[in-house]
């Protein structure tokens, strides 16, 4: 069974549609003991660092989440969680999971001129990846396929063999990061139409 | 770099759409959750859905629709009409939908985006705005002014400074539209598109008036649009999506082409 983790933060429907319709079963949980005993975790998540965390350690989700990548599960980060397990976000100036060295930082609009014309924050529509380094759960992604972006912060990590996938607005940040059993984008890959389906389904089967 | 998003607009009534696609007749053209599937198969960005069911009894069938849908497309949609409170807005977000589009209700009572925004993070709120040009007066310094009921009642209210507020108040979006372009299919209002997507830092998606896709590339480059929605020019079959968007990319708009 697929564990999508729930703490209150945004819309779960949207990922659990998208895993029933690649032909696979989820539960959506909010207890810890489902999420140790799951196959596989997916930590989606939209809205603030800080109030995401709160929440989290609430209710001892977060020190769930840090026994089940060291057990080894795999565990999908998306959006809002792949922020929540880096180090530190300036995002509400939030301590995170740690389990990705680094920091969410902020996109600075005067910093993010291009053309001539400002960019507008959030990070809002289909943007592209360049793929750095090949994994298993981007296999059969091509070039040309753009995913769904919302945010107005992004994960740096600090180990720059943790990022897989790069996409530039203004600057260019990790939209794609790996490290052992985790894998994690800053984009919707549930709302990025086939490319991020094929994306979810190549995770579901993934064996690290 | 962003790609400009392409986004197909849906009026929904009491359940079936009020337009139909003529270009396709093995799809039940009266049904939102097939053509949400066609447009979605055939490239959209995205798709907005309009509620315009008069009865607020029958209003409980759209949800049915977004549930569907839902299960049906892996793309953001919105669903606009209708929405009055934050209950309303959780209602549609629950069943599916990405975003939820408020317009009149929040010109009425501006709290709507706040508390919204507040509850679902402003990514979820669109503020959709009708405006009309009436010249620049005294309460309307921009020259435009707020609409509602279709365009018949004058709000008194300047359309740039309602666009700033909204801004401030938690709107993610704002979806324009220039009720004198509206149905005329001769291009969208670029002077207006441009001064509201030029004055705030939240994206814009241009309605009103798209017939052909230069208009488009005229919004999304002159106009400075970051969205063009468009209507009839798709569902009466005189173009596809694919269409549009190879016309846009080979002028020099960045647009998604994979799907």
């Amino acid at each position: 069974m697929i564990a999508i983790i729930d703490y209150a933060a945004g819309n779960l429907t949207s990922v659990a549609r998208a895993v029933s319709h690649i032909g696979f079963q989820c539960l959506v949980t909010t207890d810890a003991g489902e999420i140790l005993k799951a196959e596989r975790i997916i930590f989606p998540g939209v809205g603030a660092a800080g109030s995401a965390m709160a929440s989290l350690k609430r209710t001892g989700l977060d020190s769930a989440i840090a026994d089940a990548f060291r057990m080894g599960t795999p565990i999908l980060g998306i959006c809002l969680g792949t922020q929540v397990i880096m180090g530190h976000s300036e995002e509400n100036d939030t301590p995170c999971l740690g389990i990705i060295k680094g920091l969410v930082r902020a996109f600075e609009i005067d910093k993010a001129a291009e053309n001539g014309s400002r960019l507008k924050i959030p990070h809002m529509g289909w943007n592209s990846v360049v793929i750095k380094k090949e994994h298993p759960v981007l296999s059969g992604i091509g070039r040309d396929d753009e995913f769904y972006f919302v945010h107005g912060f992004y994960p740096d990590p600090a180990n720059t063999e943790q990022v897989l996938g790069i996409t530039n607005y203004g600057i260019s940040f990790a939209s794609v990061i790996g490290f052992k059993n985790l894998f994690a984008t800053q984009f919707h890959l549930e709302k990025s139409g086939k490319p991020g389906l094929r994306m979810l389904k190549n995770f579901c089967k993934w064996k690290p | 770099m962003l790609s400009k998003r392409i986004i197909p607009c849906l009026d929904v009534r009491e359940g079936k759409t009020t337009k139909g696609i003529k270009f396709k007749d093995n799809i039940d053209i009266g049904d939102p959750v097939e053509m949400a599937r066609l447009y979605y198969e055939s490239g959209a960005d995205e798709i907005v859905f309009y509620d315009i069911t008069a009865s607020s009894e029958k209003r409980d069938i759209m949800i049915d629709v977004v549930r569907r849908v839902a299960d049906s497309i892996f793309i953001p949609f919105s669903v606009g009409g209708g929405i009055r409170s934050v209950d309303d807005m959780r209602k549609v977000l629950l069943a599916g939908a990405e975003k939820v589009s408020v317009n009149s209700a929040a010109v009425k009572n501006p709290d709507i985006i706040s508390k919204g925004a507040e509850a679902f993070g402003s990514q979820c709120i669109v503020l959709g705005m009708d405006v009309k040009h009436v010249g620049k007066k005294d309460n309307i310094p921009s020259g435009y002014e707020i609409v509602i009921n279709g365009g018949r009642t004058y709000m008194g209210i300047d359309a740039l400074k309602w666009a700033i507020q909204a801004q401030e108040l938690g709107a993610g979006e704002i979806c324009l539209n220039s009720i004198d372009a509206d149905g005329t299919t001769t291009g969208y209002e670029l002077k207006l598109t441009s001064l509201i997507s030029g004055s705030v830092e939240i994206p814009v998606i241009a309605s009103g008036g798209a017939g052909t896709p230069e208009h488009l590339k005229d919004v999304l480059t002159k106009g400075k649009a970051d969205a063009a929605l468009i209507a009839s020019m798709i569902h009466y079959g005189n173009y596809t999506l694919g269409q549009i968007k190879s016309y846009l990319a080979s002028s020099g708009v960045k647009v998604r082409k994979s799907w």
